[in-house]
């Protein structure tokens, strides 16, 4: 432990000599979880629509209100001609256009079937997956609506509620639990703390060592009997102190701002977090020995970023990746406290119920360390 | 006392050598260097001075021989080497961002002094190189003279016995340059083992020792006097002059066209011959188209540029045989 102190001292004067290292610590952070906390939403609502309606009367009408009330579409057009219709989807104006026949209202009177035309940019997968269910349970609710009215009238029905009314045979009851108004931010932000966490301390950490590297200064600590845990220790512990309070910050932001509540055990969610952190400094660390330049090591932590925001469940759910996607997943230790954060804030998880994932994020942390500890060496070359 | 206490030698390399991939940078190099020496290394950039010392610091591995400092192994006692070693390197390597007197605490709690002695440490150093004034400076803020002293000051703070420095001089001022030699000579004097690079010739005359490097082989190493004696530098039958003439450089051409003129190089205002010793001064002053009022004739010992021009001009020769 040769030495240890010295370099703490000195890594502290470094930060005391240029604040912004703070800055970029504790300001930048909850600022990016406030704007992408409120930036990144997967519901989707008010689809721009246009409407072509030929039919002109009671029926079209009602079918129109039906959309508006679902609030997936929102009308931007009305238009007369066919030409107009087309115009404003090829434009972009609208998502979506619906066309509503001409004889929709007699058809329907008439106790024909009716062909409601519904065309659908589908250049956005997300909105028009959306839009595509959406327009579909439409019209699956007003013929149900139409139907049970109609089989009023008949003897015999499948179902009938006590009073004698008809019903439907089959009634669904689904009850979302944990996230029960469906907000994305609740999904989202807890997932959010991970990765800016890794951000924040592979950036940092990367930098502290490899800065000495480029200035020839840690050539010339390699020459004093500093120990190597010393010199490890005394770069680490400044900025796993400022990855901590960082981390009470931004949970700080997650419950107060986002109104997210941490349902599980707070002291349990630090302890991972620890834990998490370690890692996110075993793969600073690993960076600096593999970069020999400030503009490498941005490069390197680019790289483990990638991987990391893209593969983890983050963004894209990780059931729906290919097999060997998924498998490369496991090896991403965000993915693991991805699950810890979710599953204590929002589910109120337990140690034991988390156990898988937080053995995971102990082996990545494991495996990480000795690594990056293994490759540090006290030599040049 | 340890053995290498009483040893002669502080170091002593034998056969040392470093290869980066293919490129040999050191090629089997042996020296030796004796306590309280001041070690000239000299040879041009790129020829292995840098590699050689990071190797004797114990910071880079070598690929061959052995490397002996203090009497402990710099492949295997690297560690125990660095209690008692003190490295200033090419570039300036202290803390820009921390003042002077920050930059040699920091040092100080490195090699475990503390306190009151750290301080007494401190103001010593301070007084020695003269930086007192500048304590409270950044260190980036410094000038280049100041910011060798400074390291200097750092690389000796736990008192070592062996300094080595590499180019210790490189890109400060002259007044600067000839001030720090007057330190490093005051060390040598309290008995500190100095191994200096460089590639000022005026340093390495200076040098109780002096080698020299050449594309990673060691040309060759000894007293400056000794070295100056070399046969192969004024082989027998040979003779140096210097002559001091007006218009040197038109006289160089022609002296190089001569029978008997070894070699002729122009050092400032006068020229440096090497002639064969059957062939007369007044055949010489004639063949230059010289008139004998005006210009001066006087026998010369080689200086150590002339030792290893000559040196290293036959190594070149002999690798390309």
């Amino acid at each position: 432990m040769n030495g240890l102190l010295a370099i703490l001292l000195k890594e502290l004067a470094h930060i005391r000599r240029q604040p912004s290292t703070l800055v970029f610590a504790f300001i930048v952070p909850m600022l990016q979880l406030t704007i992408f906390g409120y930036a990144i939403r997967t519901t989707i609502d008010d689809i721009r629509t246009v409407v072509y309606d030929l039919d002109g009367r009671q029926a079209g009408r009602e079918l129109v209100d039906a959309l508006v009330n679902s609030r997936k579409f929102t009308v931007v057009a009305r238009v007369h001609d066919q030409g107009a219709f087309e115009r404003a989807l090829a434009s972009g104006r609208a998502k979506v256009g619906v066309k509503i026949p001409p004889n929709y209202t007699e058809q329907l009177l008439r106790g024909q079937q009716a062909t409601v035309q519904v065309l659908i940019n589908g250049s956005d997968s997300q909105v028009a997956t959306t839009a595509l269910n959406s327009a579909a349970l439409l019209g699956l609710n007003q013929s149900l609506r139409r139907g049970l009215s109609a089989a009023e009238r008949v003897q015999v029905a499948a179902a009938r509620e006590p009073s004698g009314r008809i019903a439907l045979p089959i009634q669904v009851q689904a009850r979302l639990l944990y996230n029960p108004d469906l907000k994305s931010a609740h999904f989202f932000v807890p997932g959010l703390v991970g990765i800016i966490m890794q951000l924040v301390t592979l950036f940092l950490t990367s930098f502290a060592v490899v800065r000495e590297r480029e200035l020839g200064t840690l050539e010339q600590l390699f020459v004093t009997p500093v120990g190597r845990a010393a010199l490890l220790l005394g770069k680490l512990i400044p900025y796993a102190l400022i990855g901590f309070i960082e981390t009470v910050l931004v949970l700080a932001v997650v419950v107060f701002v986002f109104g997210v509540p941490v349902r599980g055990d707070l002291v349990l969610l630090l302890a991972l977090s620890l834990l998490f952190l370690l890692t996110a400094l075993g793969l600073g660390l690993l960076v600096s020995t593999l970069a020999a330049t400030q503009l490498q090591a941005i490069q390197f932590a680019f790289l483990v970023m990638m991987p990391s925001i893209l593969l983890s469940g983050f963004v894209f759910p990780r059931e729906a990746m290919p097999t060997p996607i998924y498998l490369i997943s496991f090896a991403i230790p965000v993915t693991y406290f991805l699950e810890i954060l979710r599953g204590i804030i929002l589910r109120s998880a337990s140690l034991a119920d988390l156990l898988p994932h937080v053995a995971g994020l102990a082996t990545c942390c494991g495996l990480i360390l000795t690594l990056s500890v293994l490759r540090f060496r006290k030599q040049l070359g | 006392m340890t053995p290498a206490d009483t040893a002669a030698n502080v170091i002593e390399a034998d056969r040392l050598t470093r290869r980066f991939g293919e490129l040999v940078a050191v090629r089997e190099v042996s020296f030796a260097v004796p306590r309280a020496a001041i070690f000239g290394f000299l040879g041009p950039n790129g020829s292995g001075k840098s590699t050689l010392i990071r190797m004797l610091c114990g910071v880079l591995r070598p690929s061959g021989g052995r490397g002996v400092v203090l009497g402990r192994d710099v492949a295997q006692q690297a560690e125990a080497i660095k209690q008692r070693i003190g490295y200033m390197s090419q570039r300036f390597s202290l803390y820009a961002d921390l003042s002077v007197a920050e930059n040699l605490d920091f040092y100080g709690r490195i090699y475990g002094l503390r306190g009151p002695r750290l301080n007494a440490r401190k103001n010593e150093l301070a007084e020695l190189v003269g930086i007192r004034p500048l304590t409270r400076q950044l260190a980036g803020t410094l000038s280049g003279g100041w910011k060798q002293r400074l390291a200097l000051a750092c690389a000796l703070i736990h008192e070592p016995d062996v300094l080595f420095l590499d180019e210790p001089t490189a890109g400060i001022d002259p007044v600067a340059r000839r001030e720090l030699w007057d330190l490093l000579f005051g060390l040598a004097g309290r008995g500190v083992t100095l191994f200096v690079t460089t590639h000022y010739m005026d340093e390495a005359e200076r040098c109780t020792h002096v080698a020299y490097l050449h594309l990673g082989r060691l040309v060759i190493w000894g007293r400056p006097a000794d070295l100056k004696q070399l046969q192969t530098v004024t082989p027998p039958g040979t003779r140096r002059l210097e002559i001091r003439c007006p218009q040197p450089p038109a006289v160089l051409a022609r002296l190089r066209t001569l029978a008997g003129v070894q070699d002729a190089t122009l050092f400032g205002e006068a020229l440096h011959v090497l002639v064969n010793e059957d062939l007369p001064d007044e055949t010489l002053v004639r063949a230059a188209g010289l008139a004998p009022p005006g210009i001066e004739l006087r026998p010369i010992a080689p200086t150590l540029e002339d030792v290893f021009v000559t040196l290293s001009r036959r190594e070149t020769c002999r690798t390309v045989a």
